[in-house]
């Protein structure tokens, strides 16, 4: 059985992952976050299940979908928003944005613009540990999309034959940008895959953070024991277009609706009450204060100055 | 101690060849300090192939001199996440024309991580390639392709063209917080020179002063050193004194060097393994007319290679890149001299 204060941290980082998502959304539509965004809404469970069955002192690697790790990982909401609106205290100093936030004093490597482009560097961060002999493990965050891209197989290769400590944790949300993951693979069980490089891996529903958290407690434990790296295919659903101005409009209704229905968050909130026995009103207060803290951070956010053009092009003139 | 070839007059030294200056940078470095660690295909139990990784598997072991597997992109981009997480690897890239295949790792990873972290991450990470054409490796092992890292914001490029330059280069290379793409050139693993006894280190961005003269500057790098040098004894037989000057790293390029040079010669001859287009040689010319157009007596002449993919047969090769001739006839036409 889980403690109500554990199941209490779970749910205080899903909801967090929705109302900074949610609230991003309307920013973004207020034309205060320009560019890209793309949002985690979903797929929230993963990132929460994943991170809470690490250690502080391990590595996570994340993607262009990466606002939900971020937070998972303990990140600031005020950094976060900050960087969305490209301004001096965030994370990147306003010099990342939305696909490029790294906190790397907390092992979050980062988020990637590029598809993929962060299983390797997750493999690298698992051979350090090797090197200096640590016990730490990387986790790597990536896409049924990225698992269609050349470093994939090969660095759960790399991984394997030298037996590092990574837990890859593919988020199959089903869509890389639009294209369905049963037409881009002619097997969509792509844990499948894993077998034939020795590495073992199996499917969750990606949408339970219990069962997430329980998949990768056991990886984590083996790959501390010297038994990575090992695979873990989350199913999960995309609850929206592939970035905030793509309506979505190829993902069929009926499956949406259906995943939908086993909301991630909603399946987190009925563990609070059932199993941790809260209650309504307690639930509620638990969502005001993260409502209340996402609103300062808006607030801190809108007050933080663009980044100094005049700092900028002085730092540029020294290369 | 930062020394230019010159000066280590005085200092006992040793002659060794270009293979093994940089075989004592990476053990120097691995002996100093232990996050240092080798990846790369064929670098342990073959010791690389031009043998710059010998006996290093033996001394440091497995865990910190890594065979990899043939798969570039993936082996490139762990060094970039063991350097990001306090590492600092020298991935060896067999040859820059392989680094097609780590460009995402190189360009889009390891080059912006420091800008895109605002400052925060760091990716200490040396990136060993080798490059160049004279042994009939045809088209897809020959290339000269600094230029496409000269191009990216965030990247290094050093270019070694005596042991002596190697060896201190390496060490400093692998000393550097950020990204440093490090080409060697494979006419060079044999070449001997002298390094001095002991502990010394080349700042990134001094270049060097190959040999002195006051009548022309002729600067190039990596392979096309020794080749200005030949052109420059030909030309001292012909009453021409030419300065060769190395900037030995493109990426910081020392301005400086190149500029009181040109300001003394009055004349400047580039000289370039790689094709015409797009090269470095160009850039340092728009450099120089902008920075010293009033000392210049005649248009920058650019000895380049020719716009083409390495030929393997060997006098088509020898005609696609500058030979000794070229450099020789490009500074007569420079100074006006039949």
């Amino acid at each position: 059985m889980y403690s109500p204060h554990f199941l209490e941290q779970l749910y205080r980082t899903l909801y967090t992952i929705r109302v900074f998502e949610t609230q991003c959304i309307k920013l973004y539509r207020q034309g205060l976050i320009i560019g890209y965004f793309h949002p985690y809404l979903g797929e929230e469970a993963i990132a929460t299940g994943v991170c809470a069955a690490l250690r502080d002192d391990d590595y996570i690697v994340s993607t262009h979908r990466g606002h939900g790790h971020c937070i998972a990982r303990g990140g600031a909401l005020e950094k976060m928003v900050s960087e969305v609106l490209g301004r001096e205290d965030g994370y990147c100093r306003g010099r990342g944005g939305s696909m490029h936030i790294a906190d790397v004093t907390r092992g979050n490597i980062g988020a990637n613009g590029i598809v993929g482009g962060g299983i390797p560097i997750g493999v690298g961060a698992a051979l350090g540990i090797r090197i200096r002999g640590g016990d730490q493990v990387a986790a790597i965050f990536f896409s049924d999309g990225a698992a269609n891209n050349g470093v994939f197989p090969e660095s759960l290769n790399l991984a394997a034959i030298w037996d590092l400590p990574v837990i890859f944790v593919l988020e199959n949300n089903h869509y890389a940008v639009s294209s369905p993951i049963e037409e881009m693979s002619r097997i969509p069980d792509l844990y499948k895959r894993a077998e034939g490089y020795g590495v073992p891996a199996g499917a969750v529903d990606g949408n339970d953070v219990l069962v997430v958290y329980e998949k990768t407690k056991t990886a984590a434990e083996m790959c501390r024991s010297g038994k990575g790296p090992v695979l873990i295919e989350a199913k999960t659903y995309r609850q929206g277009g592939h970035h905030v101005n793509d309506p979505g409009l190829y993902m069929p209704k009926d499956r949406l609706e259906e995943y939908k229905a086993r909301d991630p968050v909603k399946l987190g909130r009925r563990y609070l009450r059932e199993q941790a026995k809260l209650d309504e009103e307690r639930i509620l207060a638990i969502e005001r204060d993260i409502e209340r803290r996402m609103e300062g951070a808006i607030d801190f956010a809108k007050n933080s100055p663009e980044p100094s053009v005049e700092q900028f092009l002085q730092e540029v003139a020294r290369h | 101690m930062n020394l230019t070839q010159a000066n280590t007059a005085g200092r006992t030294t040793r002659e060794i060849m270009y293979r093994e200056a940089l075989n004592e940078a990476l053990r120097d470095e691995m002996l100093r300090d232990d996050t240092v660690f080798l990846i790369g295909g064929g670098i342990g139990r073959r010791g690389g192939s031009y043998k710059v990784t010998v006996g290093l598997l033996d001394e440091f072991g497995p865990r910190r001199v890594i065979d990899t597997p043939i798969s570039e992109a993936s082996f490139t981009g762990a060094g970039v996440g063991a350097a990001i997480t306090g590492m600092r690897p020298v991935v060896e890239i067999l040859f820059v024309d392989f680094t097609s295949l780590i460009i995402d790792q190189i360009v889009n990873q390891a080059a912006k991580y420091h800008f895109m972290s605002g400052g925060k991450g760091h990716v200490p990470l040396v990136l060993r390639t080798q490059g160049g054409s004279g042994n009939g490796l045809a088209a897809q092992h020959s290339q000269s392709l600094e230029a496409w890292y000269y191009h990216v914001p965030g990247l290094k490029v050093v270019m070694p063209s005596t042991p002596y330059d190697a060896k201190g280069l390496l060490k400093s290379a692998i000393r550097d917080n950020n990204p440093v793409i490090f080409i060697e050139h494979k006419l060079l693993y044999m070449d001997r020179g002298n390094v001095p006894e002991g502990e010394y280190i080349i700042d990134l961005g001094v270049g060097d002063v190959k040999r002195p003269g006051k009548d022309v500057t002729v600067l190039a790098w990596s392979g096309m050193v020794g080749r200005s040098l030949a052109a420059a004894r030909t030309l001292a037989e012909q009453g021409i004194e030419a300065e060769v000057i190395d900037p030995r790293t493109l990426v910081p390029l020392d301005k400086t060097l190149i500029l009181d040079s040109v300001r003394k010669t009055e004349h400047l001859v580039i000289v370039q393994e790689a094709v015409r287009r797009g090269g470095i040689a160009s850039d340092i010319a728009s450099i120089v007319q902008q920075e010293a157009f009033d000392y210049l007596d005649a248009p920058v002449e650019i000895v380049a290679g020719k716009n083409t993919p390495i030929p393997f047969n060997v006098h088509l090769e020898r005609a696609a890149v500058p030979q000794e001739k070229d450099i020789v006839e490009a500074v007569k036409r420079c100074l006006y001299v039949e």
